[in-house]
């Protein structure tokens, strides 16, 4: 753990609030999907909150972020509102995607979201290509100052993904494109230690994948994943060199997902002295009593910052509920921008 | 048009010099425009369509990639969706296999998934079928297998000025487009209209040679086959229309129905193998839509259902040439069930 001296109070206090969000967005989520609201497919996120929070604290208004499957404490951790992505998940007109995508495909570009994604490593060269758009950006920004492109001269794009996306071919092809090109990318590996029900072990030889940095010549680095501090130390470094022109960082962030693969999987494949272990190390709860610790807050101010989240919460959830379903030929739009007299070229 | 013949002999350019005009000029017009691709840079591309753009516009323009297709598409993808537009080359049309994630589940759904609040303004450029002697691997015909994925446009330009005019559509469009180009057409010679804004629209398909008996329809290497099958047909009495469609998705059914309107015969022609190509589309329109126009059942002349053969005499067997287009089209000639006058 860190000294706090060198961070503000309302900086620290707002890590904290983030994270409660996150968790709390994910339990009502469980929730809200086994009374029926939620139709589709939920990966929590509860565990791994420090890693969001830290990562995307480290990040200024013109970086994107690519995201996954378990991709809702990325998105709540980059400014999503809770109200459109309850929508989302619901199905309903208001979510992010107007219900045309769910969960593992909230996006909202305007945010720096360029999408959580269905595909096990499929966001990784996408935030290689946001890389190239924001490398050249710094070449709009000398020549062509006025284009709006040019405001994001010095943005970073990061990608998150699994231990299990680690062995996609994307991976690879994606750390030596953007090692060649020395784009601006953050590749941030979240080892929670499974892949679906696999153990680590059981899936790839290695313990660090950070180790896998050094095949591509570019930083490895470890985090750990459960301390949010720790994982904002490790990203700015990341992000400074990025933003100065030195390349992509590999950051791999030790964690742990606190519920199963999915909402419905109960995780049986896992030794309870191992789940023990990472409950235990509950990013959150340690935190909270780091803050104390340090005289950063009192217990009466973490309550009512836990409270705010709450009525925050509440409210999203009755938005939600409130937001009609569409109507069933919108299915035929948004195919294409152009689609030259037939919607979805049928 | 009333250009002098003087003029119109200076602009005949090969198809490989129109696609590499089209990029040029594109790329003069918005200085964003990236390209990538596998050796498109110093060495100019396998075969030759990049050549010299990397001197003009710069490596940071013009990017040589390492062999990684998924991430070169995906990198392509990224960067639209940011608004940077891209033109990313696969170098064969094949080798798209290893990029087919980040085509059919991220570029084709992207605006989709994201209920119509982003776009991904990029082209991929796909050589495609066969050269001589290619085989199996670098030959193949796969355009429909996008056409079955929506969210992809899909053009297939058989003329110089096609592969100018549509390419130039392909990169100003806001949607992923995959531009299917033939490396047996890359030397072929053809008018090319001069000027930034010659663009021919994505969905209009295009009478390449008049007729009123029979349209046969054919797009890219089987287009000139079908046109030499046409000129020998004519001599024995049969008037045959050539029309190629030019784009697939969008597809110009009006352009058809005219056609068809005036012969009431189909013929298709495609390289690709006969399942489930695109001809099987075609057919299938004409079938549900144009049925009281048609005189005679539909004909699909296409590639044997076989994967590409190495030896050029085998090659040759297997996708259409003029003498089996030719004897498609008298099939349907002798097989009118309707007589001309009577529907
Ligand atoms: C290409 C692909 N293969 C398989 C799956 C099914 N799947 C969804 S999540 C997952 C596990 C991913 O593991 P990891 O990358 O470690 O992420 P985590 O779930 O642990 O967050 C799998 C196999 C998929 N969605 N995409
Ligand atoms: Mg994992």
């Amino acid at each position: 753990m860190q000294s706090l001296a060198s961070y503000t109070p309302a900086f620290l206090k707002e890590l904290y609030r983030k994270m409660v969000l996150i968790r709390r967005f994910e339990e009502r989520a469980a929730e809200l999907r086994s009374l029926g609201y939620i139709p589709g497919f939920l990966h929590p996120y509860i565990g791994q909150e420090a890693v969001a929070v830290g990562a995307c604290a480290a990040l200024g208004p013109h970086d994107y972020i690519t995201s996954t499957h378990r991709g809702h404490g990325h998105i709540l951790a980059r400014g999503g509102d809770p109200r459109y992505m309850y929508a989302e998940l619901f199905a309903r007109r208001d979510g992010y995607n107007r219900a045309k995508g769910g969960s593992l495909h909230i996006a909202n570009i305007e945010l720096g979201i360029i999408g959580a994604n269905g595909i096990v490593g499929g966001g990784i060269p996408i935030a290689v290509g946001a890389g190239l758009a924001l490398k050249q950006a710094r070449q709009i920004a000398v020549h062509h100052p006025d284009d709006p492109r040019a405001r994001r001269a010095d943005g970073v794009a990061v990608t998150f993904f699994g231990d299990g996306a680690s062995n996609q071919g994307a991976f690879h092809e994606s750390l030596n494109l953007a090692a060649l090109w020395r784009l601006p990318v953050i590749f941030i590996c979240e080892n929670n230690l499974y892949g679906e029900f696999t153990p680590q072990h059981k899936h790839q030889t290695i313990r660090d994948i950070a180790t896998r940095a050094s095949s591509y010549a570019i930083p490895g680095l470890i985090a750990d994943g459960n301390d949010v501090l720790d994982v904002y130390r490790v990203v700015s470094k990341a992000a400074e060199d990025a933003r100065k022109g030195r390349g992509p960082t590999l950051v791999e962030c030790k964690t742990y997902r606190h519920r199963g693969h999915y909402e419905g999987d109960m995780g049986q494949y896992r030794p309870a002295e191992e789940v023990a272990f990472w409950l235990e190390a509950d990013p959150i709860k340690n935190y909270r009593r780091l803050l104390l610790a340090g005289a950063i807050c009192t217990e009466d101010e973490l309550r009512a910052l836990d409270q705010a989240v709450e009525q925050e919460l509440e409210e999203a959830v009755a938005f939600a509920k409130a937001s009609p379903h569409p109507a069933p030929e919108e299915a035929l739009e948004d195919v294409f921008v152009e689609s030259y007299g037939g919607r979805a070229l049928l | 048009m009333t250009a002098t013949p003087k003029a119109e002999k200076e602009r005949r350019l090969t198809y490989a010099q129109a696609i590499r005009e089209a990029l040029v000029e594109e790329m003069e017009r918005d200085p964003s425009l990236l390209l990538l691709g596998e050796d498109i840079g110093e060495p100019g591309g396998v075969f030759g369509v990049t050549q010299g753009l990397l001197q003009r516009f710069g490596a940071e323009r013009v990017l040589d990639t390492p062999i990684s297709e998924e991430a070169v598409i995906g990198t392509a993808l990224g960067a639209a969706l940011l608004g940077v537009p891209t033109v990313a080359e696969i170098m064969f049309s094949d080798f798209a296999t290893l990029a087919m994630d980040q085509i059919v589940n991220q570029a084709a759904k992207f605006r989709y998934m994201t209920g119509g609040r982003t776009s991904a303004p990029f082209v991929i450029r796909m050589v495609t079928g066969t050269a001589g002697a290619t085989a199996a691997q670098h030959s193949q015909s796969l355009e429909a297998w996008f056409t079955a994925t929506p969210g992809l446009k899909v053009v297939t330009a058989s003329t110089p000025a096609d592969a100018k005019g549509l390419l130039k559509s392909a990169i100003r469009d806001p949607d992923p487009v995959l531009f299917f180009e033939h490396k047996l057409l890359y030397n072929s010679r053809g008018a090319v209209p001069a000027g930034v804004d010659s663009l021919i629209p994505l969905g209009e398909g295009r009478v390449a040679r008049e007729g009123s008996d029979v349209t046969l329809v054919a797009y890219l290497y089987m287009l000139p086959r079908a046109l030499k099958a046409a000129e020998a047909l004519a001599g024995e009495g049969i008037s045959v229309e050539v029309w190629d469609p030019r784009t697939l998705v969008p597809f110009d059914r009006a352009g058809l129905r005219r056609s068809l309107e005036k012969t009431g015969r189909l013929v298709i022609v495609q390289e690709a193998p006969r399942r489930n190509g695109f001809c099987a589309e075609i057919a299938a329109i004409a079938a549900e839509e144009f049925f009281p126009l048609l005189k005679a059942p539909i004909k699909r002349v296409c590639g044997t259902n076989t994967p590409m053969p190495y030896a050029p005499e085998l090659e040759q067997f297997v996708i259409p040439d003029e003498e089996r287009i030719a004897a498609g089209v008298r099939e349907v000639m002798r097989n009118a069930v309707r007589s001309a006058s009577g529907s």
